[in-house]
């Protein structure tokens, strides 16, 4: 029996009790106010890596950035068409080469400096700048000589097709005719940057240093930031020296980073946020039954495919490839496994692209797709090899892939087997082209078929195929160069024609953006960019 | 006492060494790296990202390198969350992990120690088979389980409590409820064991043949002599709670260090995830000592084992 009495034990858990106290000094601010005050609360999916508008990647950050920073040009929240944004005004040569732009006199960083052209230029030569290796920077390759400034193999930025002709005037040449140069002004690898603040804390094209923090961060957007509480909240409030401070009806927007659906919903829920980033599978009917005013399904620029190896067998052979495109039920999949609206996908890029609508689709034909198996001399299946079906780890993916797995059993009778990776590794296996088939996803940077169908030109970073057709290659860049939207649209279709022929991916459905959102938030307008427009939102009530 | 404790830390530095050597090689073997994307990046940005980490050096002279850094007290640049470096993230989220944990342990021991007298009180009786069931599924029901089920019920059905968050005070009842939960079951068997071991001794006999209360013997006499294996139990409970609240943290959405780990592990964040395997190994180490140290403490024969 050993002996020692409470007060010894009392002393133990007191001082584990105080050094856990004394560690306790989280801040108790935030959202008090953006939960009483009026303030869109906002489900923002994963924690922003950066709030750097020339460094960021992904669409949490992005829409943070967006309220963050204006560009040249903003979009019609309707119908996307480009309204004026940080430039009043601008005029296009007639060859389509050559932009000037008018800024605003009344432009202010959220400092009250003006904004002017000189941010603009730094600001591009910053994210195209070799050291800063940003992993956007190719989107500002359409200007005249940037690729080159971008890759290192020219170092005089003056050579760079942009130039500020005074404070107020912006002038831009391109390459060659860009049909989405104006539309893709949101997107936040072209928003100005404040000189001053990057180069009081660090150097211009250093990663990564405490500018974009609060109290430091300058934007020249409707909000600016308040608070940055990693995996917690970003709280943005209204800019007073927004050029259009006067028609911004929100005070504040609160980003809540959830990642996991099932607590995204729940906090809807429970009326703790207005927006939610995405709903869970099996909510979507629950919704839709009871409370249809909440959910939002919206077309969104993005197609869910499963890519197939060229480079070995079975798929180095196009009646193998184009028999496994055809064999799939894809309107089963849609309505009674995917569900949320999605549409099913019989060609690559999704309909009404900037006015362009792919004509050659791959049809749901079984008789045809056995005869071609047959043909490549797997009659009935028979001494097809093993392949498998590659998919990062996710519920749905597992579903779909189940599915699909199942259809080519029963029309192809053949065995795919299914192989689940964690995403990195799923990554790294696509990029090294060590997969039979793998399933994909592309979600457009610009409203523009050349978005996707450039993807699967030679060596591309995004084909991962292996698929590799000079006559394709020859379109997409002939497309790339045309100014005349009818030509350019012909191309596109003899380009994805030829595409659908050789079948290098399985198309499987349009994506379509599901969310939640409170009747309570007004001025919203749906679009398939899931482009949010913050300062023309509201609350009913609200302040 | 001093040479002992001194002895124990001099012994952290040859397994914290294994630790990261071990970490380090295994992050860099595994498939994909903290530059891989969805979106293909062309080859100058990648290399140059790489140089910017020095990832384009030899795999050992990256090693010594950061060793290097390390015995300067250097845990690196997060390499996918650049605004901050590693020991700044986790000097940001330690502190919350480490509310989370306290809380947790103190549900633990106030819920496992009442439920562990009152079951002691008559063995085999329906006053002990009741909290001894729930002990027995307070241990079975994972967090996963318990966390979202405890949400439906406290914070859907009965609009008590927040669903997720951590600001306000009533924000922290259903992670520590939740995360404290199993460790409350183990502390209730324990003191439970502890309970009915002191309770057969003659003291106990005495005590109640000179008329105490039977709430003043539970209480007054054999309690104290009933949870040494509790304190034996609470290093790792503490290393644990501390350390293993990942999946409590990702339900509730609360911002600590858990979290960041496994976000790091799943981004390739190199050297967030050695810093974090690094500040973790410390931390269980620490605890370790802590309850040598206190058990020599309250036990001199210890301190000769």
């Amino acid at each position: 029996m050993k002996n020692y009495n409470v007060s010894q034990l009392t002393l133990v858990l007191a001082s584990a009790w105080l050094l856990g106290v004394a560690g306790c000094s989280s801040p108790s601010s935030t959202t008090a106010e953006g939960r009483d005050g009026g303030f869109l609360q906002v489900g923002n999916g994963d924690e922003p890596q950066e709030l750097d508008p020339q460094v960021v990647t992904g669409v949490p950050e992005h829409r943070i950035c967006g309220a963050l920073f204006e560009g040249l040009v903003n979009l019609d929240p309707e119908t996307l068409a480009p309204m004026p944004g940080a430039a009043a005004s601008w005029t296009v040569s007639d060859d389509g080469t050559l932009y000037r732009f008018q800024l605003r006199p009344e432009g202010r960083w959220s400092n009250g400096d003006p904004v002017t052209a000189g941010d603009f230029v730094y600001a591009w030569q910053r994210i195209l700048s070799p050291g800063l290796a940003s992993e956007y920077g190719y989107m500002l390759w359409c200007i005249k000589n940037a690729r080159a400034y971008n890759e290192g193999l020219l170092t005089d930025f003056s050579q760079v097709g942009v130039r500020a002709l005074d404070d107020l005037e912006l002038e831009v040449t391109l390459e060659h005719p860009t049909a989405y140069f104006l539309s893709m002004q949101v997107h936040s690898s072209w928003y100005p940057v404040h000189r001053a603040t990057i180069e009081r804390i660090g150097a211009m094209d250093e990663r990564g240093t405490k500018w974009t923090q609060p109290g430091n961060h300058v934007g020249n957007g409707a909000f600016m930031l308040k608070e940055w509480y990693p995996n917690k909240v970003i709280t943005v409030v209204r800019n007073p020296y927004y050029w259009n401070a006067a028609e911004v009806r929100l005070p504040g927007v609160s980003f809540h980073p959830i990642n996991d659906l099932l607590t995204e919903e729940r906090n809807f829920r429970r009326g703790r946020l207005h927006l939610t980033e995405n709903v869970p599978v099996n909510k979507i009917e629950v919704y839709q039954r009871e409370h249809p005013e909440q959910l939002h399904i919206d077309p969104y620029l993005g197609t869910y495919f499963y890519r197939l190896n060229v480079t070995r067998p079975p798929f180095d052979d196009v009646r193998v490839r184009r028999a496994f495109a055809m064999a799939l039920d894809r309107e089963t999949l849609v309505n009674k496994v995917v569900k949320g609206g999605r549409q099913a996908a019989y060609h690559f890029t999704p309909p009404d692209t900037a006015g362009y609508t792919c004509a050659a689709t791959i049809p749901y034909d079984v008789e045809e797709a056995r005869r071609l198996l047959a043909e490549a001399g797997y009659p009935n299946g028979e001494s097809f090899p093993q392949v498998e079906l590659l998919y990062n780890t996710s519920e749905n993916h597992k579903l779909i892939a189940a599915a699909v797995q199942q259809m080519w059993k029963e029309s192809l009778n053949v065995e795919v087997g299914l192989l689940n990776q964690d995403w990195k590794v799923y990554l790294a296996s696509m990029q090294n082209l060590d997969y039979g088939m793998a399933r994909s996803g592309w979600i457009a940077d610009v409203v523009d078929p050349i978005n996707f169908l450039e993807c699967f030109t030679t060596g591309n970073g995004n084909n991962r195929t292996g698929y590799s057709s000079a006559a394709y290659d020859d379109l997409i860049t002939q497309a790339a160069r045309e100014a005349d939207p009818a030509t350019r649209r012909g191309l596109f279709q003899q380009a994805e024609a030829l595409l659908m022929a050789d079948a290098p991916l399985v198309p499987i459905y349009f994506y379509t953006r599901v969310y939640l959102m409170s009747p309570k938030v007004k001025g919203w307008h749906s679009n398939p960019l899931g482009y949010i427009p913050f300062k023309d939102l509201y609350l009913d009530g609200g302040t | 006492m001093a040479r002992f404790a001194l002895r124990r830390v001099l012994e952290f530095v040859p397994v914290l060494l294994v630790i990261v050597t071990v970490t380090f090689f295994l992050v860099r073997l595994a498939p994909g790296g903290p530059f891989d994307t969805e979106k293909a990046v062309s080859a100058e940005v990648r290399q140059k990202l790489e140089e910017t980490y020095h990832l384009d050096a030899p795999l050992a002279a990256q090693y010594v390198e950061y060793l290097t850094g390390l015995a300067h007290g250097d845990l690196g640049p997060s390499m996918k969350k650049p605004s901050r470096s590693v020991a700044e993230w986790i000097w940001l989220r330690f502190p919350v992990s480490l509310e989370l944990g306290v809380y947790a342990l103190l549900v633990a021991l106030g819920i496992g120690l009442v439920a562990g007298v009152v079951a002691s009180w008559r063995p085999n009786s329906w006053t002990d088979y009741l909290p001894m069931s729930l002990a027995m599924v307070g241990i079975c029901v994972p967090s996963f389980v318990l966390g979202p089920l405890l949400v439906l019920v406290f914070s859907l059905w009965l609009g008590w409590l927040p669903v997720s968050g951590w600001d306000a005070p009533a924000d922290k009842i259903l992670p520590a409820l939740t995360l404290g939960a199993a460790y409350a079951a183990y502390v209730a068997r324990l003191s439970r064991g502890g309970m009915l071991e002191v309770l057969s001794q003659d003291f106990i006999r005495t005590a109640r043949a000179k008329g105490a209360s039977e709430a003043r013997v539970l209480v007054r006499h054999a309690l104290r002599g009933s949870v040494q294996p509790v304190v034996a139990f609470l290093g790792p409970a503490a290393a644990g709670l501390l350390s293993g609240s990942f999946v409590v943290e990702t339900i509730f959405q609360v911002p600590g260090l858990g979290r960041e780990f496994v976000q790091a592990a799943f981004n390739r964040d190199y050297t967030m995830i050695l810093g974090t395997v690094l500040f973790f190994a410390t931390l269980i180490l620490l605890f370790n000592l802590i309850v040598d140290v206190g058990q020599a403490w309250l036990d001199p024969r210890a301190r000769y084992e």
